[in-house]
């Protein structure tokens, strides 16, 4: 858990830095979530990463949502996680993303380990990631049309690579 | 006299083929952590004769297939099943070999049987090592009455 210290710490210099892309902040339970622009996400990120104080050097995770007739301001996000080993701190970002073909920069230059992570966003949800040096599917196979996760997906559509017995 | 002396070797073909069965575990789930059981000394499978184990298609001829089964795996198990020589047998461990269980989903093949022939099924999830060799026993007797096709017969 982050404590109210270092979340207010974290906040105030995002707020600082970057005053027109911090949309939102809220704390669940003791963990700190930043709604921002999705505009500004890779340069927040390198912030993050590399500010003395906030020292984010891992990523744990990044998730893609998808929130068809959930009454929500967009239809995809984005969900970012980070930790640092360091000062044992972490922050949850999230960005809305607008367009019926989601896209959002891809912040695998800052972490390596972000780049199996959006890959799967990309397979799951159809997020794209910009100047991702390999966005292919991680999850399903090269012969998979669609996105799974998404909502409008029918669960039950498959697409066999082998053909049925007779 | 030569149809008595086929049918007699016929017989002994099969009792030998039944009581040393070579199994390839293709283990993907918990199924086949019940499967390292049913070969373990506690159950010990060696007692139907069954016990040689063997990681290469060419050298088994009983496919005990133990967990979910997904369409990106799906050519590989076709391909291993292909490999192996005839007389060949199949056994379906568990609900998800059997029909997909629980992933009534976009990525889980809904039953080998939609690509390999399967000779015995094995409820459960994952199935005690007791159902498997009860499998085991039933594929011994099919084996001794002639096989699938004239189980199914009659």
């Amino acid at each position: 858990m982050t404590s109210n210290v270092e979340q207010k710490v974290i906040v105030k210099k995002l707020k600082s830095m970057f005053p027109e892309s911090i949309l939102e902040v809220t704390d669940f339970r003791g963990d700190l979530q930043i709604l921002v622009d999705r505009e500004k996400i890779l340069e927040i990120c390198r912030y993050l990463k590399t500010d003395k104080e906030l020292n984010f050097n891992m990523l744990l995770d990044v998730c893609g949502v998808d929130y068809l007739q959930m009454n929500s301001q967009a239809r995809f996000a984005v969900v970012y996680h980070m930790y640092s080993l360091n000062k044992k701190h972490r922050v949850r970002l999230k960005a809305f993303l607008n367009d019926d073909t989601p896209v959002v920069e891809s912040v695998c230059s800052i972490w390596k380990s972000a780049n199996w992570f959006e890959r799967e966003a990309y397979d799951l949800f159809g997020i794209q990631f910009k100047n991702h040096p390999n966005l292919k599917r991680i999850l399903t196979h090269p012969n998979f049309h669609g996105h799974p996760l998404r909502k409008d997906y029918d669960s039950t559509k498959r697409h066999p690579q082998v053909e049925r017995r007779k | 006299m030569e149809n008595i002396f086929t049918t007699q070797l016929d017989k002994l073909i099969s009792w030998g083929q039944r009581n040393s069965l070579w199994p390839l575990p293709f283990g993907t789930a918990c199924c086949a952590i019940e499967f390292m059981s049913f070969v373990s000394s506690h159950y010990d499978v060696a007692r139907f004769g069954a016990e040689v184990v063997r990681f290469s298609p060419r050298q088994s001829d009983l496919m005990i297939v133990a967990g979910t089964i997904t369409d990106k795996l799906a050519p590989a198990l076709k391909k291993i099943y292909d490999q192996m020589c005839e007389p060949k047998w199949v056994i379906s461990m568990g609900a998800c070999a059997s029909s997909g269980g629980f992933y009534r989903a976009y990525h889980v093949m809904q039953g080998i049987d939609e690509i390999i022939p399967v000779d015995v099924y094995v409820p459960g999830c994952p199935p005690a090592p007791e159902s498997l060799f009860d499998a085991l026993l039933k594929l011994q007797e099919m084996i001794k009455k002639g096989g699938r096709e004239k189980v199914l017969r009659g």
